[in-house]
């Protein structure tokens, strides 16, 4: 049953890269400001036609970027009349795309931007002194808690103490990634690897090697939805959003309800896959969050693709590897393609790509269905979109 | 010598926990109507909302729930800790705090290890309450 306004995905851009770095010289807005005009121009429409505008970022912080979509607005000389400035982590644009949904139906949007940028690797602005310690955060920061990763080393620690998981598993995860990778001209890592490769990459924060960790990167990237009765006339094949959910638990990984399970991820996909109608055995290509292994194995068990505490299995094998049967982060993920600090909008760009069939070498043949899931936090927040072929 | 690491910034909700570790003791919340304790302090008890809460000094023995061992620091002032444990400890009144594990040999923490508290002194305003396996 199709309606006039359901939502769809008309553009999309992201910026090239060299070496993890940005190529073009701009600002961090600059690049916001090129892969919008991008993605909206890849439409045949112009940023004049934009009226609502989602964006989440790391820049500006204290000071303009307090107020992301106003700051962005005012760079790229619009009024957007719909906003959403919605910060959940990495998550952020999986439920812009949701609540860029809800407005598109409700008629209260024609034309929404989300967009992301980032420039970390070139300003070497990643902050590795821990979060500042204050409210929930003074029970944390003070003890030394290697930030992001101690948290996810702390979910990993668990979950091999509950099923008996081990480094070798997630290894399979970072092999299967860097496969795909080799696969994609624009990946940021595409040398060979192997599961002896990551084992020996040296321990960060026990049990996470330095392989079981996303890239450091720049990265820019915007998506532009519509309604589909607009989407008739413009110069893309509309990708449809046919569902959504999103949740988060905790920001301080000791607030975690179950360090084993990740709930957001599971009542995100739940709600996500029953709005489009789905079950798994629908879904052609998987898009989840890489931000470590140990993400990955969390959540495709709480997406249900296998039972909780069976992802070690399930990814053994090189099984999400190019032929291993269930293909997942098709441009090599944040840990071989690229991972600019917040990494859910290129889950949705690659997503996008596979249904249009533009993925060349890694394209995923007769991809109709995409699930996509972003995590952010740390292990905090959850968001699903499930993206059909029109 | 000056202590170089961060310190929590004290705020009314926490105000008394960091005053009773000051003192040796581990004071947390605890709810007047459901009865029980929560980790970090709050105004309202997370469990059932209510705002009847008063701090209880509790035994400080629990378990280690998880942990990891930083072979990196978070960030330089910690550099000369490493390896050092970071450890999430579910108390035996059953909410969970990070701390740290005191111990010359990281490689003996276990998931189910059993812990009790000790106090650090890091500064005349705060002391930290580490835990170490008995
Ligand atoms: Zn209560």
């Amino acid at each position: 049953m199709s309606n006039r306004r359901d939502p769809v995905i008309v553009g999309l851009a992201d910026a090239p890269l060299e070496d993890g770095k940005f190529v073009t010289r701009a600002s961090v807005l600059g690049h916001a400001a090129l892969v919008a005009k991008a993605a909206v121009e890849e439409a045949g429409l112009t940023l004049d036609d934009v009226d609502g505008l989602l964006t989440a970022g790391m820049w500006g912080v204290p000071g303009p970027g307090q107020l992301a979509t106003v700051t962005l607005g005012e760079y790229l000389g619009i009024m957007p009349t719909f906003v959403d400035g919605t910060n959940i982590g990495g998550s952020a644009f999986e439920a812009h795309v949701a609540h860029a949904a809800m407005a598109l139906r409700e008629g209260y949007c024609e034309v929404a931007l989300i967009v992301y940028s980032s420039d970390q690797k070139s300003l070497r602005s990643r902050n590795l002194g821990g979060r500042p310690s204050v409210l929930s955060m003074q029970h944390e920061t003070p003890y030394g808690m290697p930030t992001p990763v101690g948290g996810y080393a702390m979910a990993a620690q668990r979950h091999m103490h509950e099923f008996g998981t081990t480094s070798e598993h997630l290894a399979e995860i970072a092999v299967a990634a860097r496969k795909w990778a080799q696969l994609n001209p624009a990946a940021t890592r595409r040398e060979p690897l192997s599961i002896d490769d990551v084992l020996s990459s040296g321990m960060i924060s026990e049990p996470l090697h330095l392989l079981d960790c996303c890239l450091v990167t720049d990265g820019a990237g915007a998506i532009v939805m519509t309604t589909a009765e607009r989407a008739k006339n413009l110069k893309t094949r509309p990708v449809a959003v046919k569902g959504y959910g999103e949740a988060h638990t905790h920001w301080a990984i000791g607030e975690m309800p179950d360090l084993a399970r990740l709930l957001p991820a599971q009542k995100a996909g739940e709600r996500a896959m029953k709005m489009a109608g789905v079950s798994h055995s629908d879904i052609d290509v998987v898009e989840v969050y890489d931000s470590f292994t140990i993400t990955v194995l969390l959540t495709l068990e709480a997406l249900g693709f296998c039972k909780i505490g069976e992802g070690g299995d399930f990814v053994s094998g090189q099984r999400t590897a190019p032929g291993g049967g269930f293909p997942m982060n098709t441009n090599g993920g944040g840990l071989s393609a690229l991972h600019p600090g917040m990494y859910g909008m290129f889950l949705l760009i690659e997503a996008t790509r596979q249904l249009r069939g533009d993925c060349g070498e890694r394209q995923v043949k007769g991809a109709e269905t995409a699930l996509v899931h972003g995590t952010g936090g740390t292990l905090s927040s959850g968001a699903t979109v499930i993206l059909q072929k029109d | 010598m000056s202590y170089d690491k961060p310190l929590p910034v004290i705020d009314h909700d926490s105000a008394p926990y960091w005053e009773a570790a000051r003192a040796g003791r581990l004071d947390i919340p605890l709810c007047s109507d459901c009865g029980k304790h929560h980790f970090y302090p709050r105004a309202v008890c997370p469990y059932c909302h209510s705002d009847k809460l008063r701090f209880d000094t509790v035994s400080g023995r629990g378990e280690v729930h998880t942990f990891t061992i930083a072979r990196r620091p978070a960030g330089p002032a910690f550099a000369d800790d490493v390896p050092y444990v970071v450890a999430l400890i579910e108390l035996e009144e059953g909410p969970r705090m990070m701390s740290r594990i005191q111990t010359d040999d990281p490689g003996k923490v276990r998931i189910g290890a059993k812990v009790e508290v000790t106090f650090v002194k890091a500064t005349d305003e705060v002391t930290f309450p580490y835990f170490r396996m008995t």
